[in-house]
């Protein structure tokens, strides 16, 4: 059962200063499953994404990730691009971070660097035009294209990524994420801001991510309706700490966390669950 | 506005001359403040010593004047032009012709460039110009490396220029290396500088980057006016050789080039040879930097101007991207030292002060961050315009400064204002730069 698990988190805390962000936080994320970590504004969910992404350098505890072929990776040992690079763990922002001068089919581009770079044999190749160099910028565009076909951004290719529409630019920094080609996708609020109709385009799209590429995701989502379709396990935050963990149908009836999210106390929230759903 | 006016325009247009002219006035009050101490009076050293002054209040209250003038018809051109702010001059039909103008632009002054010295072979003014403004020219497109594309903050861009000169004179002139042994060299030597002013400005960004980059081109400046057993002190390097073609010398005499070609020597052989030696030297750095801009290292300069959290995020090495970045825009301005090393015969600190380093950079944004042709078109610009208001005399400073301000109300994002994709599925279309960032270091 442990070798299955991609991601534990052990113990994890965060201080800034005086400030106990995230506390004693333990959690395990299955492989080629969706582990969806909610609470309330302020509850320590983007720490915990940073620190598992490497922007941020846990006070104390450890993350594990666990590649396909056994491999362990302790984490909080790698810092920034490490993380990406050799962990194969990618991200995206809750407030969208795409490279907004550029195309879009050059933000995939970018996000196949190292791959794109060996090939370049470190420039020196790729400056003298090596057959090699070219056979390698054609298959990264063929994936871009791939991408770009998925996300139904295939006619927008060659617009620059700040002139498009907002959920387009949410579903591109998910292509983008993936053209890194990671084991692990770690997705922050990626609802955030989309209409009904997009949101659903948007767990289709995740759970083909995790269907077809086998990619396991780690995704906080305020918007509870895609939380409860696509995610197969759920672990929910308040002030830092854990207070509940289970499958989506198990979270949705616990009172402590609807408790946090109404800011009641639980037994307010069983009568306000009992009448509302 | 050939219609007949509608009468809500007439509505709003009342109270426009009453702040037209308040505005006027203003401007008019601005100008006597500035203008008394700096034109109203005149002051100079008089034979003893003493101060000497006399006034000029008629020179200023035409200033005054003008300043008053000149704010009411700025103002009305800006309300016949429709609402403030858009400027629409170019009809439609001109634009079209436009667009047919800019993508020949580049082929034709390529071409023009390459014609020059045949053009003005017996005019040695015209080819000093045109050898200052390559050399320029390069300088640019290699900072464009560094500024345009990594979006990093460099104030002190001339060191390199200084590293490399210095290289190839030092070598020549201490163990008789020939120029084209010099020339990478010297490139290597200042891109190895580079990678040392990255290490510590890696962390700095924005302003903070520039203040310690300007403290780096003067550190470097200081060392080679001190450091005298080495460089000369302030008397600087002189007897540095001229190039040569490929081992044989461009002199008079039977060993010269012109004599084994069997033609007549002329002094105009070296400056023609310095002038296709510049420009093969700037279209190396225009093709080289075209081609990194495809390559993944180039996209991975342009995405850290773009948002470096974004590409830690993505696994890109930002340490080693930016360090990559310093140390191409330093090789360039090595090689570009090497050349100037070569042309003067002489070199010494004071070719390599801040306003060298300011001036490249200046060449850089008014071309368009990131563009190579607005580049170019910025080192003509900027250098042969200041050749070409020569002719004001005292006024050459005022009247380049207006043209500069002027510029950059017309085109405030560089004269090319957009970037051209380094890759596309079915059509290369230019983003606008309102959308690229300028790069916070």
């Amino acid at each position: 059962m442990s070798q299955d698990n991609i991601l534990s988190v052990d113990h994890l805390a965060m201080r800034f200063g005086g400030v106990v962000a995230v506390n004693d936080l333990s959690f395990t994320a299955e492989r080629r499953k969706i582990t969806a970590l909610i609470g309330p504004n302020g509850a320590g969910k983007t720490t915990v994404f940073n620190c598992i992404t490497g922007f941020y350098k846990p006070t104390s505890g450890a993350m594990r990730l666990t590649h396909d072929d056994g491999r362990n990776i302790q984490l909080e040992r790698l810092n920034d691009f490490r993380i990406s690079k050799q962990a194969k763990v990618a991200r995206t922002f809750q407030n969208i971070r795409l490279f907004p001068g550029m195309t879009a089919l050059e933000n995939l581009m970018v996000a196949q660097h190292n791959a794109l770079m060996r090939a370049s044999g470190l420039t020196f190749l790729g400056l003298i035009g090596a057959p090699s160099w070219r056979a390698a910028e054609k298959h990264a565009i063929d994936q871009a294209t791939r991408w770009l076909d998925r996300i139904g951004l295939l006619e927008r290719a060659d617009d620059a990524a700040g002139n498009l529409p907002y959920g387009d630019q949410r579903r591109l920094e998910i292509a983008r994420a993936m053209c890194t080609e990671p084991a692990l996708l770690c997705l922050d609020e990626p609802a955030a801001g989309l209409n009904a109709r997009e949101s659903a385009g948007l767990s289709e799209l995740l759970l083909s991510i995790r269907g077809d590429h086998g990619t396991s995701i780690l995704l906080i989502e305020h918007d509870m309706s895609v939380v409860m379709e696509i995610s197969d396990h759920i672990v929910v935050m308040d002030y830092g700490v854990k207070i509940a963990e289970g499958a989506p149908k198990d979270i949705s009836d616990n009172p402590r966390v609807i408790a946090a999210y109404l800011g009641a106390d639980e037994e307010e929230a069983i009568a306000v669950m009992e009448g509302g759903t | 506005m050939t219609a007949p006016v509608p009468a809500p325009t007439l509505v709003s247009r009342a109270p426009g001359v009453a702040f037209i002219f308040k505005k006027a006035l203003i401007s008019a009050l601005v100008a006597l403040v500035l203008f008394s101490l700096m034109i109203g009076v005149r002051t100079e050293a008089g034979p003893t010593g003493q101060l000497i002054y006399w006034t000029r209040f008629d020179d200023l209250a035409a200033m005054v004047a003008t300043v008053f003038g000149g704010s009411i018809v700025v103002e009305l051109l800006r309300q016949w032009w429709g609402p403030v702010g858009t400027v629409r001059i170019v009809p439609p039909a001109a634009q079209d012709a436009l667009v047919v103008a800019r993508r020949a632009i580049a082929p034709v002054l390529l071409i023009f460039t390459f014609l020059v010295p045949v053009i003005f072979y017996d005019q040695r003014y015209i080819l000093d110009l045109g050898i200052l403004v390559l050399t320029y020219v390069m300088l640019g497109w290699g900072l464009n490396v560094v500024v345009g594309l990594a979006g990093l903050l460099d104030l002190g861009y001339v060191a390199f220029y200084a590293v490399g000169a210095y290289s190839y004179a030092l070598l020549s002139t201490n163990f008789g290396l020939s120029f084209w042994v010099c020339l990478p060299l010297a490139g290597i030597l200042a891109a190895f500088w580079g990678v040392l002013l990255g290490f510590p400005v890696l962390r700095l960004r924005g302003d903070y980057l520039a203040i310690v980059t300007l403290a780096f081109g003067e550190i470097i400046r200081l060392v080679i006016i001190n450091w005298q057993s080495l460089t000369g002190g302030p008397n600087g390097v002189s007897g540095i050789p001229r190039p040569t073609f490929f081992g044989i010398p461009l002199i008079a005499g039977d060993n010269g080039l012109a004599a084994k070609l069997g033609i007549e020597y002329s002094p105009t052989h070296r400056i023609v040879f310095l002038f296709y030696l510049i420009l093969a030297l700037a279209l190396l750095t225009n093709w080289v930097t075209i081609r990194l801009r495809r390559l993944p290292i180039g996209r991975a300069w342009e995405a850290l101007r773009e948002d470096e959290v974004a590409c830690r995020a993505l696994g890109i090495n930002t340490t080693t991207t930016k360090l990559t970045a310093f140390a191409t825009g330093a090789m360039f301005g090595g090689f570009a030292g090497a050349f100037f090393a070569t042309r003067q015969g002489f070199i010494s600190p004071e070719s390599f002060t801040f306003q060298e380093s300011a001036l490249v950079l200046a060449i850089v944004v008014l071309g368009g961050m990131g563009s190579q042709l607005g580049v170019a078109l910025a080192a003509l610009t900027m250098i042969g315009g200041f050749e070409l208001f020569r002719g004001f005399d005292q006024y050459r400073m005022l009247v380049f400064g207006v043209a500069m301000v002027l510029l950059m109300i017309w085109r405030p994002r560089g004269l090319i204002g957009h970037r051209a994709p380094t890759v596309f599925l079915e059509r290369s279309q230019a983003i606008s730069s309102e959308l690229t960032s300028e790069g916070r270091g």
